[in-house]
């Protein structure tokens, strides 16, 4: 029988039915009805279906709701504030960072993790942040081009 | 080479499109001021849909942001065939550009009549026609439409907007589609959702021959929700409530297979596919290669190996079907919705015009990956439980099931004569071929599960030719496609289907021709390469890069070398032109290659987005590297082996190079498409670099660690 789970996910609780062993990424996709995370591998290869839980990059695809307790779940729709974009994600469109933009959820998550850890990456720090998350259209350097950008762009609204 | 030959050699692959020349199949001017245009193409993630509304805004002298596209959908747009062959902007941008030139000529005429003026004394400016000089005097483009339709043929001998006076194309706008992706927006096909909608997943056979034999229900019956499980013949799905429940489903379902090997062992590929029975073809034949290469006591010969390549898409295909009684909706990432809506008619047995097919964005597919056999699997399902049903492939479905880029066996022969002059060249290649589209039932997965799986050669031999003849200008040249019947592993088309391999061995035995001659290998091709525009192409990249004019390899022998490398290509001999050049770092004791710059120079004509053009040859350069050093799908006998991502792995982000273009504009010139040439020279790039900083040679992709081992143990002993 399916149990009773309440996830906290982009600020609200959900009171969610599902067996205690189905995968964050069907919950948040099917009953919740998000489209950010995506299904890529089901194997943990590949980042696709990234979310941030508390301030970690986490794979959702086969992390099981009920392992999650309280932690706080954020997904990119989560990082839109008051409807403004979270500064990286503005930098992905300034630098046009995607081609299919199917990867570019775990891109995104992994990068708001990486700058919220480490304000001013090296190139080799970003690479290795970004090493789990897999992009076959090749944008990588764009990518990378977007992690600058949004440093600049949360160092500037820290400025403010 | 003579240019007919080129032209003989069946330059691209056929978009099997009926394309339209009513102007309302292209256009329509709504009664807000906006404008709908109207294309059978698709996009495919490189940003056509973009690049399309620019050209029509463009021509109509609108803001980009009042052209609406809509897209591949068989009950709205022209038929246009497939979504191939870089061709989306010579061929739709072409007839939009044309509808658009003629809609604002009959515009033009109707506000002349209206403002009692002649059209020459007439501005338009955001769809607003007014009269020169006497702005209040004015009309719009929806008033004078009032919502109708134009009912006019496109002639094309309306002239086309000068390009001199261009200022939506040719300026790197932004794609429209990326604030949707970036906020997590409904994108994809894996997105869409219907009420009353049902999940199916699939369990495949575990080989490609294998044959069903029997299935325990009852192995799944402790899982809830589950609405069916489908069997016909070797195809079988489950369909149940919830996503996850299918998936347990389809892992928990106990089904016996009889297993048979149909696969050539992986050791013997190159072998076999020359021991294939071959239909061949001379594309080339100029001078006489056999007399000349006599002649000449100085040869050369090399042969090139391509393994099988997966598409790897990184979302495994999706789709969803709703199969009615009297009506078929389904919902596709195809890169052909009207030919698929004709096979998926006949895997039913309906007519075509009960299906209608709406294309969705997938993930990046470059070619034909599982979408359309995961439509075939959706309207299965759908038909078996009579609901809408999603079908999600899972990333096993697409590694073993997608259609590979065929494996290919490429063999060159050259003769030096005085001074280092080539007076000789013969080229072949075998291969399967590169296109089986899904224009039948037998051509999709399911079809063949359900069926029997037949042929898998469906009496079209295309794409091995592509960039077989290079542009240089050898005498006594000879270039030979060998079509092998049947590929082993199931292929279809991979960005610029032959182009690539071609290219790959083209550009590495010229590369060896001038290492043999003693020469520097920029100059020794621009010694047999005519065309200014092709050479100023080559010798941007030079430039750009810092090409250091001397012969190749310098013979260091230090444990760490470093090399640069060049490729030249013509895209199809006569499409965009393409140059690049690599700078590697080799570990001669562990084998590692690291590509530490590539410089790629590019010509396609008018440029209509500076940075979407810039977007597809980083792209391009990427994954044609991760082609190059990683890439060869596994299997044996029996099973393909490359079924995840550490069993087939791509490049990630501690392995790209830094990238640098410069793009040649050239607004005289027609636009023609980029998606593609840009993926056909970083191979051979490499190569040669390799060959620069070691004296080894790779002839065979991928150039993994071990391979550069045994390639130096050849040369230093």
């Amino acid at each position: 029988m399916p149990d009773e789970i309440v996830l906290t996910v982009n600020g609200k609780p959900y009171t969610v039915k599902a067996a205690p062993d189905t995968p964050l990424l069907y919950v948040l996709r099917n009953e919740l009805g998000l489209s950010g995370p995506h299904f890529g591998c089901g194997g943990e290869k590949c980042g696709a279906c990234m979310v941030l839980v508390g301030a970690k990059p986490e794979l959702s695809c086969h992390l099981p709701i009920s392992q999650i307790g309280r932690s706080r779940i954020t997904t990119l729709e989560g990082l839109i504030e008051d409807g403004e974009l979270h500064p990286v994600q503005q930098a992905f469109i300034d630098e046009q960072a995607t081609q299919c933009g199917y990867c570019v959820n775990g891109m995104i998550i992994s990068t708001a993790a990486l700058l919220w850890k480490t304000p001013h990456p090296s190139d080799e720090q970003v690479r290795a942040a970004l090493d789990g998350n897999l992009c076959r259209c090749g944008s990588h350097l764009r990518i990378m081009r977007a992690v600058k950008r949004a440093e600049q762009l949360m160092a500037e609204l820290e400025a403010k | 080479m003579a240019k007919q030959s080129r032209q003989g050699s069946g330059r691209r692959e056929a978009s099997w499109g009926q394309v339209s020349t009513w102007l309302d199949d292209w256009l329509a001017i709504n009664p807000d001021g906006t404008v709908t245009a109207f294309s059978g193409k698709v996009e495919l993630g490189t940003g056509v849909r973009t690049a399309l509304a620019q050209i029509v805004a463009e021509e109509l002298d609108l803001p980009l942001e009042c052209v609406q596209m809509v897209m591949g959908d068989t009950d709205r747009t022209p038929n246009e065939g497939y979504t191939a062959g870089s061709m989306t902007i010579n061929s739709s941008g072409g007839a939009l550009r044309n509808a658009a030139a003629l809609a604002r000529r009959i515009l033009l005429e109707r506000a002349a009549e209206r403002l009692d003026a002649r059209p020459e004394e007439l501005t338009v400016q955001a769809g607003l026609i007014s009269l020169i000089g006497d702005p209040k005097r004015k009309v719009s483009y929806a008033e004078l439409m009032g919502g109708k339709p134009f009912e006019r043929e496109v002639t094309g001998e309306v002239p086309l907007k000068d390009t001199k006076a261009y200022t939506i194309v040719g300026s790197s706008t932004p794609r429209e589609d990326i604030p949707g992706k970036v906020a997590g927006r409904p994108s994809f096909i894996q997105d869409l959702r219907l009420p009353g909608m049902l999940h199916g997943r699939l369990v495949r056979p575990p080989s490609p021959a294998a044959e069903f034999i029997s299935m325990d229900e009852n192995s799944v019956a402790s899982i809830a929700g589950i609405v069916k499980v489908v069997r016909r013949g070797n195809f079988i799905g489950v369909v149940a409530e919830h996503e996850e429940q299918a998936m347990q489903a389809a892992e928990n379902l106990n089904v016996e297979w009889r297993e048979k090997a149909s696969l050539p062992p992986m050791q013997d590929l190159f072998s076999f596919l020359r021991s294939r029975p071959t239909e061949d073809t001379r594309v080339v034949e100029e001078g006489d290669f056999d007399a000349a290469y006599k002649r000449s006591t100085r040869h050369l010969q090399a042969t090139y190996y391509q393994p099988y390549h997966a598409h790897a898409s990184i979302g495994p295909s999706c789709a969803v079907a709703d199969v009615k009684a009297d009506q078929v909706t389904v919902w596709a990432a195809t890169p052909g919705p009207y030919p698929l809506s004709g096979a998926i008619a006949q895997l039913l047995g309906v007519p075509a015009e009960k299906v209608h097919l709406i294309h969705v964005e997938g993930a990046g597919s470059y070619g034909q990956n599982g979408s359309d056999d995961a439509a075939a699997d959706a309207v299965i399902l759908s038909q078996a439980v009579g609901r809408p049903v999603r079908v999600q492939w899972s990333r096993q479905d697409e590694f073993v099931w997608e259609p590979k880029a065929p494996a290919m066996v490429m063999e060159a022969q050259g003769a030096l004569g005085a001074q280092g002059k080539v007076v000789a060249c013969d080229y072949q290649v075998w291969s399967p071929s590169h296109v089986a589209r899904a224009r039948a039932a037998e051509q999709l997965v399911a079809g063949q599960l359900i069926n029997g799986r037949g042929s898998s050669h469906f009496g079209w031999s295309f794409g091995a030719e592509r960039n077989a003849p290079t542009n240089y200008s050898f005498p006594n040249q000879r270039v030979t496609v060998h079509y092998i019947a049947e590929s082993p592993l199931r292929a279809s088309s991979f960005r610029s289907l032959g182009g690539a391999e071609n290219t790959f061995a083209n550009e590495s035995f010229i590369d060896e021709l001038a290492a043999a001659a003693g020469a520097d290998a920029v100059d020794f091709r621009l010694r047999y390469l005519v065309d200014e525009r092709a050479r100023a192409v080559l010798m941007a990249a030079a430039e750009k890069a810092g090409w250091d004019t001397r012969p190749s390899w310098q013979g260091r022998q230090d444990q760490i070398v470093e090399g640069r490398g060049v490729a030249f290509a013509w895209y199809e001999n006569d499409q965009a032109i393409v140059t690049s050049i690599a700078r590697v770092q080799v570990d001669t004791s562990s084998g590692v290659v690291r590509v530490k710059r590539i410089v790629v120079a590019h010509d396609c004509g008018l440029i209509i987005n500076p940075d979407g053009l810039k977007n597809q040859i980083e792209g391009n350069t990427i994954q044609s590297l991760s082609r190059a050093l990683k890439e060869e799908v596994q299997f044996d006998e029996m099973r393909i082996k490359s079924i995840d991502w550490d069993t087939y792995p791509i490049l990630t982000f501690s392995e790209v190079p830094e990238v640098d273009i410069v793009l040649v504009n050239r607004p005289d010139l027609p636009a023609v498409g980029a998606g593609e040439p840009s993926t056909t020279t970083t191979a051979a790039a490499v190569a040669n670099a390799i060959f620069d900083a070691t004296g080894a040679r790779l002839r065979r992709i991928p150039f993994t660690p071990d391979r550069v081992k045994q390639a130096l143990r050849d040369v230093r002993g």
